[in-house]
């Protein structure tokens, strides 16, 4: 049985944004992704942005969340590396 | 008119203290961030910074709504960061923070400052002759 699947977009900035070329991606992933499981695909996919996954933290819709929280379909996921405000 | 905002324009110190206008306060404090000339040592051609916008601005309200929960004496918090390409000299980021009294807007003004350098979704390259690399202080 084919497993449903969600589209999301994935956005990335800075060091990791400049790795990979571009700062948007949009993805198709299965039901029930989580974001942890997200950074691996992505690692999986785009080996250039391994160097970076170590101190990811991830926003979905504009708020941190958590290796664990589950995708939703239309999700907005940023990828963000260590800020440097100020 | 936004209290927290990421701007690409030249900001103006007096213009963020006046989004706090009240005739109820007596004191606002400023904290103001400008490009240095040099980072470990090394000679900084210009820095370019780069956000998250549509987080960062809510990220920094966050932090204004976290400082008048924690200091109920701090009327409003102001927070200006520009991004883009800033040269030596020029103002990176600009908080004012207003109180009827003065007693707690010190500890105020660094927690914001420390909150800001630790969540808000900024990011900034040194650019030196040479070189660049991204900052940041939130890891080791």
């Amino acid at each position: 049985m084919e497993t449903d699947r969600i589209h999301i977009k994935v956005r990335f900035f800075a060091a990791p944004r400049e790795a990979l070329g571009k700062g948007e991606l949009q993805m198709d992933v299965p039901d029930g992704t989580t974001v942890g499981e997200l950074v691996g695909l992505l690692t999986e996919q785009y080996p250039v942005l391994r160097p970076y996954t170590r101190f990811l933290n991830v926003a979905v819709n504009r708020a941190y969340v958590g290796m664990q929280t589950v995708l939703r379909d239309g999700d907005d996921v940023a990828c963000l590396p260590p800020v440097g405000g100020g | 008119m936004k209290l927290c905002e990421i701007t690409t324009a030249e900001i103006s110190v007096d213009e963020v203290v006046s989004r706090l206008a009240d005739p109820a306060i007596g004191a606002v404090i400023t904290f103001v961030g400008v490009v240095r000339c040099e980072t470990d040592g090394r000679a900084v051609h210009h820095l370019e910074y780069e956000a998250y916008p549509e987080m960062a601005e809510g990220t920094l309200r966050q932090i204004g709504e976290q400082i008048c929960a924690r200091w109920p004496t701090i009327r409003q918090v102001a927070i200006v960061h520009r991004v883009g390409r800033l040269e030596v000299g020029e103002i990176s980021v600009v908080i004012a923070l207003s109180s009827a009294h003065r007693a707690e807007v010190f500890d105020a003004v660094r927690y914001a400052i420390d909150r800001l350098k630790e969540i808000v979704p900024i990011w900034k390259k040194e650019v030196w002759a040479g070189g660049a690399e991204w900052r940041s202080e939130a890891v080791g």
